[in-house]
């Protein structure tokens, strides 16, 4: 599975990781957190963000959660990456997450949901505007539930915990 | 649904001078990055946006930069930095400074500048390496949340090189008597083990050990690690299964603290994971499977809420019961769990429980048949990967009898969809199903037509082969001129109305059928017709250049009448002034033929159009131009499959996990049928093409070899009709009868009435599954016979019925077997001739062959020369490979030896001689080396020599340990070790003694594993004298390539396929032997026959090609061919073979061997 690493991990290639990125996009396609746990450069990011709003926000209630995305291997025209974002809409923001086209999508659905829960506990009744202004504080939130492309704590309780102990410091 | 953000950015004035935010969201909007937010949300363009940020990193840039600003200020900036690159802005500037907030500042303040580092950097980046000092000292910190958070960075990133600095101090931490410093410890070995697996290696009990922590968050930490582990090696970790079947049981049963409950399902991620872990632990065993049966049933059982969670536990066990040995009740429940999910009315469910049929119709394609219903409607739904899924589902369960419709579904949606991915995939698996299951001519040629169209010049370039293949390969029997003339009469009116919409590729394939198959129809229309209608394409100005060749290639097929010639001279006038080369050249070629009848006759015979013509495939005719351009210095030549493979070597990794299609059994085949290296150029467009193909088929299945092929081209290939011939549980499910036409008699729980038309459609859909027998649970594989693509296929190259590709390949290895036993069949040719063979090759040589014939069975050896003469073309082993080493020039014999005649004693050693005497009768006949003194002690009271016997399947390595003294040896073991070579000892029994004064002889067969010029065998003999210690003698032996070399007899013909499906080759130029009553070609075969065990093959002129085989175990063997070309004073050697090493190392020996003589 792990053959070469020197030369190639700069490729997206293990398999092994789970979730790709995370991403809170609104409406309107602005960013709103960004975390990635996969090697991409700046013009990938960028594109994997365009192209996650324009099939995201197309979609209705009737559709699923769940997206493929696919891009063309840049070394072979014929074979693509296959992606699976997984996001849910809360008002105006989409929640996404990429994963491997093999992975559960219900859990990372719930994932979403729980995060979205933390989130709503730590900021009293979260709205798009909490999240802009403390995106820091948010990326906080996402390094404790989420570690190195894996969901690490899915108990509340326990995060906001934490999140507390770190609050304090300020 | 819990909607919680409700106030969107229309509420931001008032919040913003509220500023009143609770708890967490503490942020004054005249701060600095207040207002770069506000300012930003307040823009209405891009354009503005673009240049505030750029102001913004301006002033950024300067306040980095300046001295003045402390740590407290900089954090503010770097958040500035941070909010910039996220909005895309690139902030580089300030990655130094991110590192330096890290490294510098309060915790507060590094928290920041670690947040920084991590949403900057890559793991790639050198900045990284300045930030390993930092991470080390904060890892040793005593304050807790320093440590935390260089663990975060360090899951997060870590440079891998580096890993070795931090690892003593992360492994540290699985002992720290914080539970979240554990958790976190965990996940950065985790993602250690991720990018380095090899550094991590010896920790592994201290996984273990995690996976036993007292806390559960440690031990869920801990499952990453084992689901990698155990997904890349099952082997090693059975016998954890028992204590994740625990864990799991606890959780399920709720014996873990609340915390961890969600929506009140405890532990549902962990629950998933585990799940998953017993997957690849119970897949394909049994007894492991056994253990988790009662777990997986409670896991079933308990999970009854309704909620999204639940559904995902669900979800998994399915899979997980689909997956592991299968147990019939289990799955029966698993199924009608998937009942549950396809009929819920949430979307997601229902596209899961698709998803879910899709992998378990595999195993029973009856399980859909409750959900047909659902099935149709989902046909028809909104959304996209909805329906990309049904058609994935159909796909799998099509039969001869549905498959008009399922085509049909899967055209429809080709039709409007315009992603790439789509339909490459799609119009692949339309033209898979189309050759497989097609019910008619009519049908056929129209699928491909909408295939052709729809796929346009996107899709696999093995669409168009495969076609033209099947149209070629027919026998010319009614059905397939039936089939062909369809298709010239549709592709006539096809090129009759519009054309600027069809697909160059499209137009390629029609101009080809057109240009060869148009003489069917010739009867009833005039013979210029076609041309004409060729001719218009080919001044369409949407044809390209490619395609306008293609149109000439079959105009010049066609030229035959005169209204034909007339209008072929018309176009060549037009084309032969043509700018681009190749349309110039055809140009010319059509002139040419359409005016000599003649020629054209003898190039494009009109009847011999079915036969594949003879080509000179090795194009041998260039070789004198190659052997040139080598010898100017030119590169050698890599043929496209090399290349590509070397390619393939090149991007392996970034290869494997993207397949094209999702389902792993299916992309296994279908990239592979694919993408194969046979991407022949289409413009070589004359009716040799037929032949290439096949030939390079045979290279692709021959790669194939060893490759578990769960799917071909003509549906599921033999091992899995096998699986489902087995008697599985699943048999045991109550499968819903329904017979095909009638409506389902179960009506869908969604509570829509299914209309006629779909009831109609579901029939059509579900014909051919469910009323079959149950054994076959495939539905398909009883069409067999019914196959479209068979009939012209097999019976024209086996009469098996075949596909193509197999038969090729079968018939190509049948000539590897026939290559690989004639010698067999040779020897006994040889001994019922006995001495009556006859000289065949006059002009052998006498002087250097001393061969050793043999009647079977009789240990007698003649050793005369003419004898020898007499028998040498015809003996099943060469002799002359002995005179590599033995003196030419003796033919003494030995009196000791009268009866056991040899005729190589080497006679330095006149000890050796009575050696010979102790050879096995069954070996005594056959050629052999000479006695080679291995070793013997100081006093030669022990003396081992060996001695090489040239077997037809094995090189037979003789050891003779004499024992000169008085005293018998004891406890003797005899071990020889070499990696390259395979040894195995044949003596009867192991020999433990040597009595005084006598010889023992052990017997042990030699086969190289892989071939090398010439390897080093190591040999130690541990014996005990009466009354001594234990001694040993080491001896070594070298044994080279030519001794495993042996003669493949295969015949011109069937060397030539061999020498189109070999991937490896060399070119060399060698010395040419001079003597004087032979051609320098034929002494020099001779001379490499002699000395290396070659077949010659046939010497044609200057030409000769030549054949062994290097010994690779009974009945195997390694061919190598050579292609020998005298070439003004030297001998351009072509060698190719399957094997890499092969010719590299056979050519060193014929270099060798040549400049010996």
């Amino acid at each position: 599975m792990y053959i070469s690493h020197s030369s190639l991990s700069l490729l997206p290639s293990a398999p092994a990781i789970q979730i790709r990125f995370i991403l809170i996009q609104n409406r309107a396609g602005k960013t709103r957190l960004a975390k990635w746990y996969m090697q991409f450069d700046d013009d990938e990011k960028q594109k994997l963000i365009e192209e996650v709003h324009a099939v995201v926000t197309v979609r209705d209630a009737k559709h699923t959660n769940f997206v493929e995305v696919r891009q063309k291997d840049l070394l072979d025209a014929m074979s693509f990456r296959n992606f699976k974002i997984i996001y849910r809409r809360y008002a105006g923001l989409y929640f996404c997450i990429c994963v491997d086209v093999t992975d559960n999508n219900l859990a990372y659905l719930e994932g979403i949901h729980n995060f979205v829960e933390v989130l709503n506990e730590y900021f009293h009744n979260v709205c798009e505007l909490d999240l802009v202004f403390n995106f820091y504080k948010v990326y906080t939130v996402v390094d404790e539930m989420f570690l190195a492309g894996e969901i690490r704590e899915t108990s509340q309780t326990k995060v906001l915990k934490q999140l507390l102990m770190l609050q304090s410091l300020e | 649904m819990s909607d919680v953000v409700e106030k969107t950015l229309s509420a931001l004035p008032s919040l913003l001078s509220l500023d009143s935010q609770a708890g967490a969201g503490k942020l004054s909007p005249s701060s600095k990055l207040g207002n770069l937010i506000k300012g930003i949300t307040e823009l209405t363009s891009k354009h503005e946006e673009e240049t505030l940020i750029k102001k913004e990193l301006e002033s950024i840039k300067e306040q980095v930069a300046s001295p003045n600003t402390t740590m407290r200020q900089m954090k503010e900036i770097m958040v500035r930095a941070i909010y910039c690159e996220m909005l895309g802005y690139q902030a580089s500037f300030s990655y130094i400074h991110a590192i330096k907030l890290a490294q510098q500042g309060s915790v507060l303040e590094k928290r920041v500048g670690y947040l920084a580092v991590s949403l900057f950097l890559n793991e790639t980046d050198e900045f990284l390496l300045l930030l390993v000092n930092t991470v080390l000292k904060d890892l040793q910190s005593t304050n807790l949340i320093e440590v935390c958070m260089a663990l975060t960075v360090v899951s997060q990133m870590f440079p891998k090189d580096m890993i070795p600095a931090i690892l003593p101090v992360v492994e540290e931490k699985l002992t720290h008597p914080k539970e979240i410093i554990r958790r976190k410890a965990v996940l950065a070995l985790y993602k250690f083990y991720l990018i380095a697996p090899n550094q991590v290696q010896h920790i592994h009990s201290k996984f273990r050990k995690a996976l036993c922590d007292k806390d559960p968050g440690v031990m869920t930490a801990s499952l990453h690690i084992y689901l990698q582990l155990i997904k890349e090696n099952p082997e090693s970790y059975k016998d954890l299964t028992g204590s994740m079947v625990t864990i799991l049981r606890q959780v399920v049963g709720g014996k873990l603290p609340l915390d961890f409950n969600y929506h009140s399902v405890p532990a549902p991620w962990l629950q998933i994971q585990l799940l998953r872990i017993l997957a690849y632990l119970g897949k394909e065993d049994q007894g492991t499977s056994e253990m988790m049966y009662d777990v997986l049933e409670e896991s079933l059982r308990r999970a009854e809420m309704n909620h999204n969670i639940t559904y995902a536990i669900l979800f998994e066990c399915v899979k997980t019961i689909y997956t592991v040995h299968p147990k019939s009740q289990l799955l029966e429940k698993a199924a009608e769990c998937i009942g549950n999910f396809v009929l819920s009315p949430k979307i997601n469910l229902k596209y899961l429980g698709l998803k879910a049929l899709t992998y378990v119709v595999q195993q029973d394609a009856n399980l859909a048949l409750p959900h047909q219903m659902t099935i149709i409607e989902c046909l028809d739904h909104s959304d996209v990967i909805i329906k990309r899924e049904t058609l994935e589902l159909l796909f799998r369960i099509t039969n001869a009898q549905n498959v008009t419709v399922i085509v049909e579904k899967m055209l429809e949606f080709l039709r409007l969809t315009c992603d790439d991915y789509s339909t490459i995939d799609l119009v692949g698996k339309v033209a898979e199903l189309a050759e497989k299951y097609s019910p008619d001519n009519v049908w056929f040629i129209q699928t491909m037509n909408s295939v052709f169209s729809l796929g346009g010049d996107v899709m696999q370039p093995d669409i168009p082969n495969n076609f033209l293949r099947l149209l070629a390969e027919g026998v010319d029997n009614v059905e397939d001129r039936q089939l062909r003339l369809f298709a010239v009469d549709s592709y006539v009116s096809l090129l009759q109305g519009e054309t600027a919409k069809l697909p160059q590729r499209f137009l390629q394939v029609i101009s080809w059928v057109l240009g060869e198959y148009s003489y069917l129809r010739e009867e009833e229309s005039d013979p210029g017709s076609v041309m004409r209608l060729l001719a218009r394409l080919l001044d369409q100005r949407h044809t390209s250049t490619e395609t306008r060749s293609w149109v000439l290639g079959a105009m010049t097929k066609l030229c035959s009448s005169p209204v034909s010639v007339a209008l072929a001279r018309d176009v060549c006038e037009r084309y032969s002034g043509s700018l681009n080369t190749v349309l110039r050249q055809k140009a010319q070629e059509l002139m040419i033929l359409s005016q000599d009848t003649k020629l054209r006759a003898r190039v494009l015979p009109a009847e011999g159009r079915l036969e594949s013509p003879e080509v000179d495939s090795s194009l041998s005719f260039l070789d004198g131009y190659v052997s040139d351009a080598l010898a100017a210095g030119a590169a050698p030549y890599k043929s496209p499959h090399q290349r590509q493979e070397d390619l393939v070597q090149e991007k392996a990794l970034s290869l494997e996990p993207y397949g094209l299609s999702l389902p792993v059994s299916l992309s296994s085949c279908s990239i592979t049928d694919r993408r194969s290296p046979t991407l022949l150029s289409m413009s070589s467009g004359l009716s040799g093409n037929s032949t290439e193909l096949s030939h390079q088929e045979g290279s692709t299945t021959l790669k194939l070899e060893g490759v578990k092929r769960v799917w071909g081209k003509d549906g599921y290939l033999a091992q899995q009709q096998s699986a489902g011939e087995t008697p599985t549980p699943l048999v045991e499910l109550p499968s819903p009868l329904l017979s095909p036409q009638s409506p389902p008699s179960q009506k869908p729980s969604s509570g829509l009435e299914p209309d006629q038309e779909k009831r109609q459609l579901a029939s059509s859909l579900f014909v051919g599954l469910g009323s079959h027998n149950s054994v076959c649970l495939m539905g398909r594989a009883e069409t067999a016979p019914r196959h479209f693509r068979r009939k012209p296929r097999g019976e024209s190259s086996s009469g098996a019925s075949e596909g193509s590709s197999d038969s090729s390949h079968s018939s190509r290895s049948a000539a590897v077997d026939n290559l690989l036993h004639s010698n067999l069949l040779d020897s006994t040719t040889v001994a019922s001739e006995g001495g009556a063979a006859t000289t065949t090759t006059p002009q052998q040589t006498s002087q250097r062959t001393l061969d050793h014939t043999t009647s079977n069975g009789n240990p007698h050896v003649e050793g005369t020369e003419q004898r020898v003469e007499a028998g040498g073309p015809l003996s099943l082993i060469r002799g002359n490979g002995m005179v590599a080493v033995v003196p030419p020039t003796h033919t003494q014999t030995d009196p000791q030896t009268q009866q056991d005649l040899h005729p190589a004693p080497a006679l330095e050693r006149p000890r050796d001689l009575p050696l010979t005497s102790h050879l096995p009768a069954e070996l005594s006949g056959l050629a052999r080396s000479e006695f080679t003194p291995l070793c013997s002690d100081q006093d030669s009271s022990l003396a081992l020599s060996a001695c090489r016997v040239y077997k037809e399947d094995a090189l037979v390595l003789l050891v003779f340990i004499s024992n000169n003294n008085d005293s018998a040896l004891h406890q003797m073991v005899l071990q020889l070790t070499c990696k390259e070579l395979e040894i195995s000892c044949i003596s009867g029994s192991p020999l433990k003694e040597v009595k005084g004064h006598s010889v023992s002889v052990c017997l042990h067969t030699v086969v190289m594993k892989r071939a090398s010029v010439q390897v080093e065998l190591a040999g130690l003999l541990s014996y005990q004298r009466p009354l001594g210690q234990p001694q040993a003698a080491q001896f070594s032996l070298s044994l080279s390539l030519k001794h495993f070399l042996r003669p493949l007899t295969v015949s011109t013909g069937d060397y030539g396929k061999m020498w189109l499906s070999f991937s490896h080759d060399l070119k060399q130029n060698l010395r040419l032997v001079t003597t004087e009553h032979q051609e320098p070609l034929t002494a020099t075969l001779d001379a490499l026959k002699g000395k290396l065990h070659l077949h010659v093959v046939d010497i044609i002129g200057s030409e000769g090609i030549v054949a062994c085989r290097l010994l690779q175990g009974p009945g195997q063997g390694q061919p190598c061919l050579l292609h020998c070309r005298v070439h003004a004073d030297s001998l351009a050697v072509w060698l190719r073979s399957p094997v890499p090493e092969l010719p590299d190392s056979l050519l060193y020996h014929c270099q060798k061997a040549l400049t010996e003589t």
